[in-house]
């Protein structure tokens, strides 16, 4: 029972520290707390390679952390589980199998057998509206389009905790509104606890329950706030009301500062 | 493409569909017909100068033959046979030697190259020793060959393995080193375990590394086959090349090199068709 009482995820004094080509350390991640619960959504903002994407890689097993402790549905992370989907900044799709097939490869790397998973896969490829296009390759559409696939691609494998890293970043502004209120439908459906990291702070307020602020690298949290518009949620309207406008200043003034020290830095480097 | 055809304004075409269209084909086929005209004719001048040169005695036509000769040499062999037999059988003989050698090679490299990029603690222990066997002339290992395993189609195998092994260990080696991060990281997330990670993200984009280096190595494996059937053999393009050289005929080396160079482009022709049947998933044009 405490299983299911325990928070999505738990991230206690992580820290995460990597050795650099030239032999020196960096500490991308320092004594990072972090709850997540279940069903939430969660928006992570910072400046940009302040290590926001280090934390996924910690949640989902790719990497261990250095120091501290990483759990997910009350236990502790021991490589890549199987409650967890990773949505990537950069096109994850294997460029050699068809978009079916892309979407078929998680049920089939669990061991589901083969018309089970392409059932599946069909569904999820209907809900993304990409039915007519199974038997095309990635390089055959257009990058909302392959956005999508890696969408179903994850969404099929029926994932608790859903990590999302800059996922619509290299869209255009169209594709991206689009995208993310394609996302918040999907979503919705499945009760997953979501981690998306951006660095575009209104995508973050449209999107999530809460927007945790980070602090310039060694990233660790700032910042915790609660977002309070209603939803169902239409990102391109919501933009627009004056409530979020409010959140948005507010949220901006703490994060502002630490991107105002990141580029400081950056100059100082330069020089 | 000329650059009047990329300038050109959409609607100017719509408007004036036959002209333009019709003017820019045929300019397109003239010049088709022009370079395919120059090419025979360079290939004429080259030998019309060999034959003319060697008839005249300018070149001695002892030792340089000409290409008349050359191809009578060849039809003999074709209606009358060699010395040696049939040319087909010869052919053949070549041809199964360095498929066999190819096979084997590629297989060796691709496998290695695969588990050497894949695992670190494998390519730190044999790394060093991969490269000082690479910086051996493997050429001169032919002899040895023939030593070890006879005067059969073994000794020549052999070369043509250590030929072709090399070039493509080193591509797939490297193919599999590259493979994209985000791809191994996001198949792991779905849930493949090391080996599917190793079966269905590192070989698949390994393969076009991998298919380049078979290129070249198909062409290192004739040489191979042919350098081992030089030094000693029973049958075989090299033995004929060796054969006609010994009994000072020189028009039977240079159709000997014909006949090997038909088939070295027949080969790379048909593996060409395979590539673009494995690579339906890759762009088109451009990537190539």
């Amino acid at each position: 029972m405490s299983a299911n009482t325990s928070p999505a995820i738990e991230l206690r004094g992580a820290s995460k520290t990597f050795r650099t080509p030239s032999g020196g350390l960096h500490t991308a991640v320092r004594d990072l707390d972090l709850t997540v619960g279940r069903g939430e959504f969660v928006a992570v903002v910072g400046p940009t390679g302040c290590g926001k994407s280090t934390t996924l890689t910690l949640v989902s097993g790719l990497e261990e952390p250095t120091q501290g402790e990483v759990s997910v549905a009350g236990e502790p992370v021991r490589g890549v589980g199987d409650k967890v989907g990773f949505v990537f900044q950069q096109d994850a799709t294997f460029p050699w199998r068809t978009v079916l097939s892309n979407v078929m490869a998680g049920p089939r790397f669990r061991g589901v057998p083969k018309a089970e998973a392409k059932r599946r896969a069909r569904a999820w490829l209907d809900r993304v509206g990409l039915a007519a296009f199974e038997d095309r390759y990635p390089h055959q559409l257009s990058g909302g389009q392959r956005k999508r696939v890696a969408l179903a691609a994850t969404f099929v494998n029926d994932p608790e905790i859903l990590l999302m890293d800059e996922p619509f970043s290299a869209l255009d502004v169209q594709t991206r509104a689009l995208m993310s209120d394609e996302l918040l439908e999907l979503w919705e459906g499945t009760g997953a606890s979501v981690v998306f990291v951006t660095h575009d702070l209104e995508e973050a307020i449209a999107l999530a329950d809460r927007v945790v602020v980070m602090t310039a690298g060694p990233a660790t949290v700032k910042q915790d706030f609660r977002i309070d518009l209603p939803r169902p949620r239409k990102v391109e309207s919501v933009r627009l009301e004056p409530r979020f406008i409010e959140i948005y200043r507010e949220i901006w003034e703490s994060l502002g500062e630490e991107v105002r020290i990141t580029r400081e830095r950056g100059a100082a480097h330069v020089a | 493409m000329s650059p009047e055809a990329i300038t050109t304004p959409v609607v100017d075409t719509a408007k004036t569909p036959p002209d333009r269209a019709y003017s820019r084909a045929r300019a397109a086929r003239r010049r088709k017909v022009l370079i395919t005209a120059a090419r025979v004719l360079v290939l004429v001048a080259v030998l019309g100068l060999w034959e003319l040169l060697s008839r005249s005695g300018t070149i001695d036509p002892f030792n340089f033959s000409m290409p008349s000769k050359i191809w009578d040499q060849i039809v003999t062999w074709v209606t009358h046979g060699t010395a040696l037999g049939s040319l087909g059988e010869q052919i053949w003989y070549t041809l199964y030697e360095a498929l066999l050698g190819w096979v084997a090679g590629v297989l060796a490299g691709v496998v290695l190259g695969i588990a050497l990029g894949r695992i670190a603690f494998l390519a730190d222990i044999l790394g060093p020793y991969i490269k000082v066997l690479n910086s051996i002339p493997r050429i001169v290992l032919a002899p040895i060959f023939v030593i070890w395993f006879g005067l059969g189609p073994a000794s020549k195998v052999a070369s043509a393995v250590v030929l072709v092994f090399f070039p493509v260990f080193f591509n797939a080696f490297q193919g599999a080193r590259e493979v994209d991060r985000n791809l191994v990281a996001n198949a792991r997330v779905l849930g493949a375990s090391d080996r599917r990670v190793t079966l269905q993200v590192v070989i698949p984009s390994a393969t076009s590394w991998i298919f380049t280096s078979l290129h070249v190595s198909f062409g290192f494996a004739l040489i191979g086959a042919i350098v081992g059937e030089y030094i000693g053999a029973t049958k075989g393009i090299g033995l004929l090349v060796a054969q006609s050289q010994g009994t000072f005929n020189a028009a039977g080396v240079y159709a000997a090199m014909v006949i090997l160079a038909v088939v070295a482009l027949v080969a790379e022709g048909l593996l060409t068709f395979a590539e673009r049947r494995i690579f339906r998933w890759k762009p088109s044009g451009s990537e190539n």
